[in-house]
């Protein structure tokens, strides 16, 4: 997808308008923030479990070449391929590489975020190839032609009508000429759909939540089980995956497990966790004839050693953005890129460019939330500050910003000059105000008056009025 | 400072800058507060603000600035005390890290972190205070301010002192821990999705059929008076610390005279 953060007030403006998405992003906010609470209190060792999966991830960072090396050496041994693609534009075209020599027609996709950051569908379609989405949420938006908006609901902003409304649309070329309405139904005839692709299917894409570096393993989990059906009945299974992704051990991907499905939806575990190990060994009765593992840096390796190195111990739980408010205000799409909510506030200025995702970083509260809630402890808001740093240090922020910044610093450290002047402006500001006690309209505080009064100050600074004596 | 000779812990109030100019009431009920539990407080003349709408804005430099001179202003002092968690956190948790490699403040401004509280937590966790003698006819909701929760831990403190007001009742906001969406600059840079954030605010408030809403940072409480006037809400907005103080003479925050 091109980036479309530069466009995130108007974006974010549209979003606060548009009532079927509010319904949507009530929902979820209500769901998702009542189930992690219960899945956090009900492990007693939960803080105990996220120190842990942090130590992990910093121990596999810390020794990134030695556990990629061993994972490439394990895939091999098990006859699988590892591809190295530094850029999105090199692994779309080693998937469609893979793809021709497979000669692929059809190809099943299980959900994946960086199959979104190389936008492989696209691609694939403009060469020939059809890729059908398995997962039910990436099935709905692919045929609403949207990308996700949520990293594990990716339609998530849709609701069940809009939903009904698609269905209703794009199945009746299959003889469903009913417009189902309930959500069991709903599934159901997504599933009678896509059964049959799956058989129909050359290749299978899926993603992966983990990299085992000691067995060549890659893992996904699903609620669906659409990412076994996905792997195991085409010819091919290519795994489209991202170098942070790699862990040392079974036993450490166990310990991180436990707290993924806990943040993510609030499950102990997701319904399923499938690891593929190489392609079909003799004596399997199922399995693809071929193993590829595409993996993909676009700017990961740059982010090692970093003030934002933490960024890359993330694992896509997408409890972050289920507790921002901002999120919870906008949804996904006003973020104008791939990882939506504060992850994306975080990671997608190193992909895109701080120019173009200018506005992620710089639109938060900084409540903290995220970095409550983040089961690898990132320190999500310190990382959106350098980027603000970066920005401004870089001349991104807006002249005019840093001009009035840099006016008021002034005045701010000469607490003389400050006193007279604020003590001037307050009492200007508390005489307009005294009546009313608020103003409805401020030509300098647009941003604030246009939906919100302004509370007047009382007057008399509080230091002007120590000054003079008062104490009580 | 001149030291006093005193036993009483002596304290440098901080004032911030929100309450210095908006609503010099809080700074006078942190004074009252902290003088009633025994303390002696002074108000350095060299304070302006903690330099935060800088620092969030991704200026450092002058957030540097800012920082040596709050450090030099509060030099002496037993303890740092804020009516607002923002700025106490800022002064506490952000000085450190932004001065670790000055070798004139780095160590002073660490040797401070450990002396800044925010008002609240202050008067209960450092003086045990257990009560207050004020009286409040009404019902009130109690919205946790994002950096003193997360930031200080800032959670039960004013709950416990608002329970000895006598005639109040404090009324559980079930979203008390969600952000009002204040952010500083972020209210007025994205002022529409601020605004959005705080009608949801201002509905769970007014769910809670309180009298009044209550916080301890001026700065969400101006947002969260802001939208309820809008609405024409006739729900109080004041900052804890006017209440504990019996300081409610005034009018609310964003009411006429």
């Amino acid at each position: 997808m091109q980036p479309k953060s530069h466009a995130f007030k108007e974006s974010a403006r549209d979003a606060i308008a548009n009532e079927n998405l509010q319904t949507a992003l009530g929902n979820l906010k209500e769901g998702f923030i009542a189930a992690r609470a219960n899945a956090a209190a009900g492990l007693k060792e939960f803080e105990q479990m996220r120190d842990e999966a942090r130590e992990i991830k910093n121990h596999t960072l810390a020794n990134l070449d030695y556990y990629l090396d061993q994972f490439e050496q394990k895939v091999t041994e098990q006859g699988g391929t590892v591809h190295w693609c530094a850029t999105p534009e090199e692994a779309r075209q080693t998937i469609l590489d893979l793809c021709r020599q497979y000669d692929a027609k059809k190809v099943t996709k299980g959900k994946s975020m960086v199959s979104e950051e190389i936008a492989i569908n696209d691609f694939l379609e403009a060469n020939d190839i059809e890729p059908i989405e398995t997962d039910l949420g990436e099935y709905i938006i692919q045929l609403a032609k949207e990308p996700p908006s949520h990293i594990i609901g990716p339609a998530v902003h849709k609701t069940k009508d809009e939903v009904a409304d698609l269905f209703h649309e794009h199945h009746q070329k299959y003889g469903l000429n009913e417009r189902l309405t309930e959500a069991e139904d709903l599934v159901a005839e997504a599933r009678k759909v896509l059964r049959s692709k799956y058989f129909e299917a050359d290749v299978g894409i899926t993603g992966a939540n983990f990299l085992v570096a000691e067995t060549g393993t890659t893992t996904i989990v699903t609620n669906e089980g659409n990412g076994d059906l996905t792997q195991m009945l085409p010819d091919a299974h290519i795994v489209i995956s991202a170098i942070d992704k790699v862990v040392p051990t079974l036993e450490d991907m166990a310990t991180i497990l436990r707290v993924l499905a806990r943040s993510a939806t609030g499950q102990e575990m997701s319904v399923y966790t499938t690891l593929s190990t190489g392609p079909k060994r003799e004596g399997d009765l199922d399995g693809p004839r071929a193993f590829h593992v595409v993996l993909l840096d676009n700017g990961r390796s740059e982010l090692l050693g970093t003030e934002k190195h933490d960024l890359l111990r993330c694992i896509r739980c997408g409890s972050c953005m289920n507790h921002c408010p901002v999120y919870h205000a906008v949804g996904g799409h006003a973020y104008g890129w791939v990882y939506p909510g504060p992850i994306g506030a975080a990671l997608d200025p190193q992909m895109i460019g701080i120019e173009d995702a200018f506005h992620l970083p710089h639109a938060s509260t900084f409540c903290g939330r995220c970095e409550e809630v983040c089961p690898m402890r990132i320190p999500l808001p310190k990382i959106m500050r350098h980027w603000r740093e970066e920005a401004y240090a870089g001349e991104v922020t807006p002249a005019r910003e840093r001009r009035v910044l840099e006016a008021w610093a002034f005045v701010a450290k000469r607490p003389k000059l400050y006193r007279s002047l604020t003590g001037l402006g307050m009492r200007v500001m508390g005489l307009l105000g005294r009546r009313k006690g608020r103003f409805k309209r401020l030509p300098f505080a647009r941003g604030w008056t246009k939906g919100r009064d302004l509370p007047a100050p009382e007057g008399r600074t509080f230091m002007a009025q120590y000054q003079a004596g008062r104490r009580r | 400072m001149t030291a006093p000779e005193s036993d009483r812990p002596q304290i440098g109030l901080f004032v911030t800058c929100l309450v210095d100019l908006y609503r010099p009431n809080v700074g006078f009920a942190a004074l009252k507060l902290l003088e009633d539990a025994g303390c002696d407080v002074t108000v350095p003349a060299a304070q302006t603000c903690c330099g935060q709408p800088a620092y969030n804005s991704g200026n450092r430099a002058d957030t540097i600035d800012i920082a040596r001179q709050v450090v030099d202003a509060f030099d002496g002092f037993d303890y740092v005390v804020a009516p607002s968690g923002s700025c106490a956190g800022m002064l506490k948790s952000h000085y450190p890290g932004l001065l670790a490699d000055d070798p004139a403040y780095g160590a002073r401004a660490a040797e401070m972190s450990g002396r800044v509280w925010e008002l609240i937590s202050f008067l209960t966790d450092v003086c045990g205070v257990t009560e207050v003698s004020a009286k409040c006819e009404g019902s009130a909701a109690y919205h946790d301010s994002c950096s003193g929760l997360r930031e200080l831990k800032v959670k039960d403190q004013p709950r416990r002192l608002l329970a000895s007001v006598e005639g109040l009742e404090v009324r559980e906001l079930p979203t008390a821990d969600t952000c009002c969406g204040f952010g500083g600059t972020f209210s007025v840079k994205y002022g529409d999705v601020s605004t959005e954030i705080v009608n949801r605010k201002a509905a769970d408030i007014r769910e809670t059929g309180a009298d009044m809403v209550l916080a301890g940072d001026l700065g969400c409480l101006m947002n969260m008076a802001g939208k309820l006037k809008r609405e024409g809400d006739r729900t109080k907005a004041r900052h804890v610390a006017e209440v504990l103080a019996g300081m409610t003479d005034t009018p609310a925050i964003g009411e006429g005279s």
